[in-house]
């Protein structure tokens, strides 16, 4: 076993078995933390390439490169690991929730609009507690918005700054 | 003399060219196509109340008529992305495929490289490379948001790019480009309409010194693509020294020739002849657009053929 290299993209071993650099996620366990956690299918990301960059931050990439590579971006960030719970970006729950089937919170129109400012919510939910898709209607189907860590009865917004928004109150 | 005033004698309606130049810029957005259609778009801007009407030439870049493009859920889920009418024309000639590998070598901010990512429907292979890497924070912001999945990013000077971190000569890696975009950093004369200040500093020094870097950039997309495979040139200027005369110097320096295209914007004919130099006379492919042909910017669009 080898240290983790985060200035360089490495892309993840195929499973545990094939793990040469210490705490490096496999492409197997970051898949299935993804069609767990949100019920997606299990082959929604038989098409895209898995990479470190950083501590633990997972890259998604709809190629293929010789791995290591050195440059300045691969593909979307993807989950944050290397951390007790891993954590799902916003922009990957964008890109890719509209397909999940659970730990999918639907908010009204006013309390999403406040998640969406970075507002924390109380909302009704006896799911799991963690990281959920954080979604609402909108022009006839449900949208994912970001992701939102619900502990204690609360649902924090995690929306990252650049992506926060205050919306015009609708007329 | 202005900038404007330099161009007259090519503009076929100087009246028509000066009224628009006076002219605010209409704001428009483009419809993300990764993460949305352009129906669910308008049903989503109907819904929040924002004013929008398609354009007449392409129905996925719209018109917002009275809103700031980024206060509302199509913006916030990344299904629009404010970008001028007429800076979607070089990515629609450009033409790529869904598994091409693309190179797009001036690609900050990227409003031109998200929407090559869409039209290869996030699939292929895109690099997306500037040399500023101040502005690579914003290509990155960009891309996430809208979506891309396909796009590398890399911090080089064009001029001398390097396929070595794409793996060139190793198996998987990249070792040249079926298309290429070099939408060229340029005196920016275009964009009057929409930066009222972008005449304060231009000079005639700083049109000559961009149209080496011009060359250069040019010749090395030439190089870096496959024979038979595609190059679009496109500036948003007016001065033939960043325009025809970059291209009469590439064709002469490298294997490849200019091609005809249909645009869906009007405009005239590339010229032949500035300031006493001719240039080849297939630069007449090329495409000019003045402000006054679509009320858009001003640009300038080319594309060339590699080898044979």
């Amino acid at each position: 076993m080898t240290d983790n290299d985060g200035q360089r993209f490495d892309r993840l071993p195929a499973t545990a078995a094939d793990r040469e650099v210490t705490g490096r996620a496999s492409r197997a366990e970051v898949i299935e933390w993804w069609v767990d956690r949100f019920g997606l299918p299990a082959d929604a990301f038989d098409d895209y390439t898995f990479w470190e960059k950083g501590a633990g931050k997972i890259w998604i990439f709809a190629a293929d490169l010789p791995s290591p590579t050195d440059v300045e971006g691969l593909g979307m960030t993807f989950l944050r690991t290397r951390q007790e719970h891993w954590k799902p970006t916003t922009n990957a729950v964008q890109r890719f929730g509209r397909a999940a089937t659970r730990n999918v919170i639907e908010l009204g129109e006013a309390d999403a609009r406040r998640f969406l400012a970075g507002e924390d919510r109380k909302p009704d939910w006896d799911g799991d507690w963690g990281y959920l898709i954080v979604a609402h209607e909108l022009a006839g189907d449900v949208e994912p918005i970001g992701v939102g860590l619900y502990v204690h009865g609360e649902l924090r917004s995690v929306i990252p700054k650049g992506r926060r928004a205050s919306l015009p109150a609708r007329e | 003399m202005t900038p404007l005033e330099r161009y007259e004698s090519l503009v076929d309606d100087p009246d028509a060219f000066r009224a628009a130049c006076d002219r605010p810029l209409p704001s428009a957005v483009r419809v993300n196509t990764i993460k949305a259609t352009v129906e669910r778009v308008h049903a989503a801007l109907d819904a929040e109340g924002v004013a929008h009407e398609p354009t007449d030439w392409h129905p996925g870049v719209l018109r917002l008529t009275d809103d700031s493009p980024g206060h509302n859920w199509p913006h916030a889920h990344g299904w629009l992305h404010g970008q001028e009418e007429v800076s979607n024309l070089p990515a629609l000639i450009l033409d790529p495929r869904p598994d091409d590998r693309v190179w797009d070598a001036c690609a900050a901010p990227g409003s031109k490289t998200t929407q090559l990512a869409a039209l290869m429907q996030d699939s292929g292979l895109l690099v997306g490379n500037d040399n500023n890497l101040g502005r690579l924070s914003a290509l990155r912001h960009n891309a996430e948001r809208l979506g891309v999945t396909n796009l590398v990013v890399t911090n080089q000077d064009a001029r001398n790019f390097s396929l070595k971190p794409l793996g060139a000569g190793h198996e998987g890696g990249v070792s040249a480009f079926d298309r290429v975009l070099v939408d060229a950093p340029c005196s920016c004369e275009g964009t009057i309409r929409k930066n009222p200040d972008a005449f304060d500093t231009w000079s005639l020094d700083h049109v000559h010194s961009v149209a080496g870097v011009q060359k250069g950039i040019l010749r090395r997309a030439v190089q870096a693509t496959r024979p038979g495979g595609v190059v679009v040139y496109s500036t948003c200027t007016f001065a033939p020294e960043e325009n025809e005369a970059v291209l009469d110097h590439v064709l002469d320096a490298e294997d490849c020739r200019l091609v005809d295209f249909d645009a869906p914007l009007d405009g005239v004919p590339g010229v032949t002849e500035w300031e006493g130099e001719e240039f080849d006379p297939s630069v007449e492919k090329a495409l000019r657009i003045y402000p006054h042909h679509n009320d858009t910017g001003g640009f300038f669009c080319a594309k060339m053929a590699v080898g044979g």
